[in-house]
Order: structure tokens, then C-alpha cells, then sequence
């Protein structure tokens, strides 16, 4: 067996042992199993309803995982993403409301803008508390979290007048597409799945193409070297929060603009953006891996909808299910060692 | 004859790569035997194949006269091989006692039972003299303390041969000479001991045998007090070595750095360069000479900009650079190969390629217009590695992290010498390796001098020192006691000064101060 076939090998038998424990448990617990994977399975895939629902769900999942992994890249651990959207969520909505009169060509370029920018701020402060302060950027950002979800909340309640939502976005700031809605059914389905896919070039060509993608990842790797190279160690670091906050302020614009066309105060996380973390880790922080983490992520999360309904499985037990297959995809480093270690054994016969 | 251990014909490939090939080695009982070659000869991967971390491809390995199978590391415990490593396996806040029963801790009813072992391990210690406090914590102890700890962990696990990874790298001259007193005490006591090194004076010290590998051959085998340094040089690089460096007189002109009234402190607040002064000029190598420990990371941290100054100048080219921005130091013609290279040298998960383009990437070609020209990168790489002989799996696109100590030290000052600067400070730059690499990192060092640049070395060989400076500048508590020349001075003098003991006669005596 290669390498090759090793790294292959391993995502598709994570998941197929998640689906066998998915399966006991259904079973111990008294539901059909099969009938459970098939409600699954049409959740996901069933019709073109369905796969612009999963499409639209993975989305946001794209951004989020992409901000987590561009800071990994670069020596940060920004667990910030969650407050990051819901900022970027609130300004887009805010821009895609209050501005009048403009065209969509411009119109929705500036919600997009400005909430890359409430992102890219809110991951700035933590950045430069690290950088100026010597913060370490995990506490900072989870307490950004709290400050952002309840900023946000008070700014809605202004904004709304005391109603618990903003006005819906005008069309002008939209991202939704008569288009895409009638091609799939009328699901949610937006254009901001191609601007996610765009950020995953961007962050691409920025880390693997640009001079100052060097400099971000030799001071993520070492900042002493860097520092001996004469790169701006502080400069570097906040650079790579703000990029990163920016992928996450876009994320929150994908749900302003597309998916719910307001935003709404919030109980809660939204949990995207910590569910984030593990997108980018299921994607070893590369821009493609990310697509396949936020993709396994989204198809999971949308398809475990539709188990209630068509098998009667309670959705706690669906939680169970999609816990475990996530888990056993992210533990993908046991199968590998067991399969090399089976590998090198049929090699010394 | 009787042997304890023989590896017969060991063939390790890594892909296409082959680590060892045909290599024999055979330690009779009660002897110390050295395994001698260069960094990245294989030295590492056939003691790897002893220890079962690696299968080999060919080859027998037999224990105590019966061929065996050693397929991880625990078979080696189980067969009596206890190997101390050259970077400790130890946790910093656990006792001795406690860093040693680790994995297998002696239980009773479910409960460690710390005290048995404690007195277990005090008394092993008292057996072999190696003078361990049994229930010290391994942050409070030295470093030569530290080996000793892993020595014993070998011993309490009951091995009968230790094989010892470099076990001087890391240790004061005192401390080798009670290393090797250890060692004689241990094969008095019956176990036998197999020592991987490259330094050859030690192997003439304590060997009674050595096996010579290179480029992964297995060399041959040679009784120590039936061979000598030179010999042992010979085998090992393949070639012959002069341990004297070849230079001729040296031309110095005008004055490239000069430092005035220097004053440095160190991260606590302390005084650690107090009013220095220093000049070095083109065409000549600057030698500081000094024990650990007297200032001079801050000096050449204070020159190269890591590092703020608190009074004094440093004037490079006539520049003003005081507290200047690395960048700004750098352009103005400074080259540094920094004492450590996994610190301060390389970015270890960078492949070589990225980081021989560490001091030059934001200029072009290897970037325009804030794009990055990564085929212009490697070319510039593939130059480097081909002039300075830097060896690694995969060229230019090998891991920093993957290279041996020597190969890494050798792409920095590729990396640095390449940009051809006017003053090079080389810190510490032979520290680690063989023969061969001193050699030829010596040789460039001079080239450098002789193409009309300054270099300032800094080092605590005195051998280097004396070897390869024309002026020796002493360090002691911050200041430069004395500048002399080496053919007017010995080690003797040398040793005296740079332990503070005699002052210039124009200086004033220190408690006048």
C-alpha cells in the first residue's frame, strides 16, 4: 500500500466504522439502523431540495473552517471565529438594510466588505492584545466571543427598535437567487457558496503565493527566526488575526445575506464558528481540506434534520450518531497507524 | 571470544536512501566500544535498529550469541539494551525517583510504592558512584546530573548494555572527565557500553575499541590503542584531515564594525556588557574568546538588533545602527550565523529551499511585487547545496527539521556567506560537529577574510580560537579584558584571562573601580 492509498484509505474507513457505532447505537436503542441511514442519506442527497439545503448549510462551515485554519497556519489559535460571524453577521445585515439606493453591483460588494471588516476588527483586538500585551490570543478571543454576541444583541435591539430582528436586508444586499431557489425546489440555496469557494483560493494564494504569506507562516512556525530575519514579529501576528477575523466576518454575512436575510438576537452561539475549529482540523488546515471538512460537517448537520421525521429516531440520538461519526473521521490518526502498522507487517512476511 | 551484542551486515534503506549498508558491529563483554562517524554517516539509524525502532532490510543481530528479532524497543529492554539519549527524556517538575520507575512504576495494592523505589534507586546510584539525589527534581539539577539520571533508569530497568548517544554534547569539561570515570566504573561492574560520538579525543580516551561508519558503509574496526586521532580522521571522512587551519597572514583595512562604550542588559535588568569597546576590520577574523556566560549573546545580540542597548554606539560601515531594526542592520552588510540554529537559524518545518531564502525573500528575484518566485527560490537553493555540500533526502524540498545538526549548520552559512557581507559574525558556528564539517567551515571562514570581508568569530573552543582568528579579543563579566594575537599567546594564557585573571597593564584594577 502507498502512501497514496493510505491517505485515502483512512477518511473513507473513519467513516464507515463511525456509521457501524452510528448503527449500534440506533439499534441498541431500538430504532432501525438502516432506515435511520436512509433517512440520512435523503436528508443529504435525497432530492435537488435537499442537496441546495446541504449546499447552503455548508457554506458558512467553509468560512469558518477557513478562519480557524488560516490562523492555525500561522501559529495562532483563534477561537474567536464564533464572535467574529456573529459580528460580521450584524454589520452585513445593518449594510444590507440601512443603505439605500444603491445599486446591487455595489450594494452587496459593500455588506460583503463590511462585514469582513467587523470580522477582520473583532479578531484585530485580540491581535494586537497579543502582539502589544503578550495576551495569550485563546483567552482574549473566547471572552471576545461573550462581548460580541451580547454588542450584537444590544445593537439589534436599537437597530429593531426594541423588536427581537432587524428589518429584513433590501434586494439590492442580497445573495439570494431566484435562479438557484427554482433549480432546487425553492431550498435556500444563495450565491454565497461561490464566494466561499473564492476565499479558499484567496487563502490559498495568500499563504502559498505572497511574500507576506512567508513572512505569516515563518513567524507562526518560529518567531525567533523570524524575528533574526528581520520580520516584524507583532506586525505579523495581528496581520494574521485580522485575515483570519475576515474569513470569519464573512462567514456571519453568508446567514446575514443569504440564508436569513436579517439578523436576530441571539439566546446563544451560533456554533459555526466553533464548530470551525474542528472543520479545520479535519482539513490538516489546508484551504482544500477545509471544503471536505466543512462539506462533511454541513451534509451531516442538514441530513440529521430529516431522521426524525422519516425514521423516528428522537434527535438526541441523531446527535449521538453525527457525534460519532465526526469523531471517528477526527481520530483518522488511530486507523493510520493501524493501517501502516498492518501495511509494514505484510511487507516483513 | 565472547560477544555481547553483534549486528552482522545491517542494511537500512529509507525509501531509495540507504542509512546503512553492510555495516557489522560486535561488542565483546566488559568493554566500551565507540561508533565513530560524521553527522548523518548512520550512526543514529544502525543504534535505531539495535533499539528496535527500525527494521533493518538485510542482516542478522544477534544477543549474547543467539540471533534475535528486536522489533520495538521494549524486546531491546527485555533483552538487557538500555540506550541514554543525547536529548533527555525527562519531565523538568518529577523527582529523580519519580522521572526513572516512569512506565514501570513498582505497585502495591494499586498505590506506587515511591519510597521502595527511592532506596532501590539510591542504592544502584551508590553502586556505581554516580552520586544522584534520589529525590531531587530534575528542573533543580545540572545537566550533568541529568545524564546520570538516565543512566541509572537504563540500570534500574536492568540493562546490561548501555548505549550511549553523544553523551558530551551538552557537558562542561568537568563533567566529561566524571562522565568517562562512570563509564570505567560501569564496565568494571560487568555491563558493557557501546558510545556514539565524533569526537575523536574522547574515543582515544575512553574506547577500547571503535567501528568506523561513513556515508553508511561500514568502515571496518579498529583496536584504540593500536591507532590514532589521525587515523581515526582518515577512516571516518574518507580522506585526510588537518586539524591545523591553513591561512595566511592577514590584510586588514579599514574598519567595518566598531562598538563604543557598549552598554547591554540582560532580560532581568542586569548588566551584562559594561562599557565595551571593539573594532574589527576588513580582511581580518576577530576572535572573542571567553567562558559561557560573559556576554556574548548580548554582545552579538546588541550588534545584530535582537536586542536593545541601553548606552554606547555600533557603528557598522561608518553607519550609526544603534538600536536599529534587524532589516536596517542587516542591509547595511551584516551577515549572522546565530549560536542556535534551531532557535534562531532555521524555521525547522520550512523545507531548506524556504529558508535559504530566509534573509532574502522580500528582495528579488525571489519576490516582486509582493509575489513570491518559489522557482527562483530553489534555484538559489539548489546553488547553495551543491557549494556548501549540504546533504538531505530530497534536495532543496527536504525538511530543515530533517537534516543532521551538521547539514542544517551548513545551509546557514550557505545561507549567509552567499550574500557575501561585509562583516560575518559567526557565534558558535562548529558547535556539535565532526571533523570534517569544522574543516570546512573553517576553510570558508578564511575565504571570506581573504576576499577582503571581516568576520567576527565567537566560540569556547579555544583550539578554534586560537586556530582561526588573527586578533583574540577576551570576554570576561561584560568586558574585553585583553586583545591579543595568537602567535604571541598560548591556551594557558588564554585560559587565564578569560577566567578574569590578569588585567591589562594600562587597565585598572578592578576594585579600584
Amino acid at each position: 500500500m502507498s502512501n497514496r492509498v493510505i491517505n485515502i484509505l483512512v477518511p473513507v474507513i473513519s467513516v464507515i466504522i463511525g456509521l457501524i457505532v452510528g448503527a449500534i447505537v440506533m439499534a441498541v436503542s431500538g430504532y432501525n439502523a438502516v432506515d435511520g441511514y436512509i433517512a440520512l442519506w435523503n436528508g443529504i442527497f435525497g432530492d435537488s431540495y435537499t442537496i441546495g439545503e446541504t449546499i447552503r448549510q455548508i457554506t458558512p462551515y467553509i468560512l469558518a473552517g477557513l478562519a480557524v485554519a488560516f490562523a492555525f497556519r500561522t501559529g495562532l489559535f483563534n477561537i474567536g471565529v464564533e464572535g467574529q460571524l456573529i459580528m460580521g453577521w450584524a454589520a452585513a445585515a445593518y449594510v444590507g438594510y440601512a443603505v439605500e439606493g444603491l445599486p446591487k453591483f455595489i450594494h452587496l460588494p459593500l455588506a460583503l466588505i463590511a462585514a469582513a471588516l467587523a470580522g477582520a476588527f473583532w479578531a484585530f483586538i485580540a491581535g494586537v492584545l497579543k502582539a502589544r500585551f503578550n495576551v495569550h490570543e485563546v483567552i482574549a478571543t473566547i471572552m471576545l466571543n461573550y462581548i460580541a454576541l451580547h454588542v450584537s444583541n444590544a445593537l439589534i435591539k436599537v437597530w429593531a427598535d426594541g423588536g427581537d430582528k432587524t428589518q429584513r436586508i433590501l434586494e439590492t444586499a442580497s445573495l439570494r437567487s431566484p435562479f438557484l431557489e427554482s433549480m432546487t425546489q425553492y431550498s435556500r440555496l444563495h450565491w454565497g457558496i461561490i464566494v466561499a469557494l473564492l476565499m479558499v483560493v484567496v487563502m490559498w494564494f495568500i499563504l502559498d503565493k505572497t511574500t507576506r504569506g512567508y513572512e505569516l507562516k515563518a513567524v507562526g512556525f518560529n518567531h525567533h527566526a523570524a524575528e533574526y530575519s528581520g520580520m516584524s514579529v507583532r506586525r505579523n501576528i495581528i496581520l494574521a488575526m485580522t485575515i483570519s477575523g475576515m474569513f470569519a466576518g464573512l462567514g456571519g454575512a453568508m446567514e446575514a445575506l443569504g440564508t436569513f436575510e436579517y439578523v436576530g438576537i441571539k439566546g446563544g452561539f451560533t456554533g459555526i464558528g466553533f464548530d470551525g475549529i474542528a472543520v479545520a482540523l479535519l482539513g490538516a488546515n489546508t484551504p482544500l481540506g477545509v471544503i471536505f471538512g466543512a462539506t462533511l460537517f454541513g451534509s451531516l448537520q442538514n441530513g440529521a434534520l430529516n431522521m426524525p421525521n422519516e425514521a423516528g429516531i428522537p434527535t438526541e440520538i441523531v446527535s449521538i450518531i453525527i457525534a460519532l461519526i465526526i469523531f471517528f473521521v477526527a481520530s483518522g490518526y488511530v486507523i493510520r497507524v493501524l493501517l501502516e502498522k498492518f501495511n509494514s507487517k505484510k511487507e516483513g512476511k | 571470544m565472547e560477544y555481547v551484542i553483534e549486528m552482522l551486515g545491517i542494511r537500512k534503506e529509507f525509501g531509495g536512501f540507504v542509512a546503512n549498508n553492510n555495516i557489522t558491529l560486535q561488542l565483546k563483554k566488559g568493554e566500551i566500544h565507540a561508533l565513530l562517524g560524521e553527522n548523518g554517516a548512520g550512526k543514529s539509524t544502525l543504534m535505531n535498529v539495535l533499539f528496535g525502532l527500525y527494521q533493518p532490510e538485510a542482516g542478522e543481530i544477534k544477543v549474547r550469541g543467539k540471533s534475535v528479532k528486536i522489533t520495538d524497543p521494549n524486546v531491546a529492554n527485555d533483552l538487557g539494551i538500555g540506550m541514554v539519549h543525547q536529548h533527555f527524556m525527562l519531565v523538568e517538575n518529577f523527582t529523580v525517583t519519580e522521572n526513572i520507575i516512569l512506565g514501570a512504576e513498582p505497585t502495591k495494592g494499586g498505590i506506587v510504592n515511591i519510597k521502595k523505589a527511592a532506596n532501590e534507586i539510591q542504592a544502584l546510584s551508590e553502586k556505581y558512584g554516580l552520586d544522584v539525589d534520589a529525590n531531587a527534581k530534575i528542573q533543580d539539577i545540572s545537566v550533568g546530573m541529568q545524564q546520570r539520571v538516565e543512566i541509572l533508569k537504563t540500570l534500574y530497568r536492568g540493562a546490561e548494555i548501555l548505549i550511549f548517544d553523544e553523551p558530551t554534547a551538552s557537558l562542561t569539561p568537568q563533567e566529561i572527565t566524571e562522565l568517562i570515570q562512570i563509564m570505567k566504573r560501569l564496565i568494571q561492574e560487568g555491563k558493557s557500553i557501546i558510545i556514539i560520538t565524533h569526537k575523536l579525543k574522547e574515543i582515544m580516551d575512553v574506547s577500547d575499541r571503535v567501528t568506523i561508519i561513513r556515508k553508511g558503509e561500514g568502515i571496518g574496526t579498529v583496536v584504540t590503542a593500536e591507532t590514532n586521532t589521525d587515523q581515526l580522521a582518515e577512516m571516518m571522512v574518507g580522506r585526510q584531515v588537518t586539524f591545523k587551519t591553513e591561512k595566511g597572514p592577514a590584510n586588514p583595512t579599514e574598519e567595518v564594525l566598531n562598538v563604543q562604550d557598549l552598554v547591554v542588559l540582560d532580560y532581568r535588568g542586569v548588566e551584562r556588557i559594561k562599557k565595551l569597546n571593539l573594532t574589527v576590520r576588513k580582511g581580518e577574523i576577530v576572535g572573542i574568546a571567553g567562558i559561557d556566560g560573559n556576554g556574548q549573546t548580548e554582545l552579538i545580540e546588541a550588534i545584530t538588533g535582537l536586542r536593545k542597548i541601553k548606552s554606547g554606539k555600533v557603528l557598522m560601515n561608518g553607519q550609526d545602527v544603534t538600536n536599529k531594526k534587524p532589516r536596517q542592520i542587516t542591509e547595511t552588510g551584516l551577515g549572522h550565523i546565530p549560536s542556535d540554529r534551531h532557535k534562531h537559524g532555521l524555521v525547522l518545518d520550512f523545507t531548506i529551499g524556504h529558508n535559504i531564502a530566509l534573509q532574502t525573500y522580500y528582495q528579488e528575484p525571489f519576490s516582486k511585487m509582493s509575489i513570491m518566485n518559489y522557482k527562483e527560490v530553489s534555484k538559489k537553493a539548489k546553488q547553495i547545496i551543491e557549494e556548501f555540500d549540504v546533504r538531505s533526502g530530497h534536495g532543496e524540498a527536504s525538511l530543515a527539521r530533517s537534516l543532521s545538526g551538521g547539514n542544517q549548520q551548513k545551509a546557514i552559512i550557505g545561507r549567509e556567506i552567499d550574500r557575501n557581507p561585509d562583516l560575518l559574525i559567526a557565534a558558535l558556528p562548529t558547535r556539535g560537529l565532526d571533523v570534517g564539517a569544522i574543516e570546512f567551515i573553517h576553510k570558508r571562514l578564511i575565504e571570506q577574510r581573504d576576499k577582503g570581508k571581516a568576520v567576527l568569530l565567537i566560540s569556547f573552543e579555544l583550539d578554534e580560537v586560537m586556530n582561526v582568528s588573527d586578533r583574540i579579543a577576551v570576554i570576561h563579566d561584560g568586558e574585553i579584558l585583553d586583545i591579543v594575537e595568537p602567535k604571541e599567546t598560548n591556551e594557558q594564557e588564554l585560559g587565564l584571562l578569560m577566567a578574569g585573571e590578569k588585567r591589562k597593564s594600562a587597565g585598572a584594577v578592578k576594585g579600584d573601580e
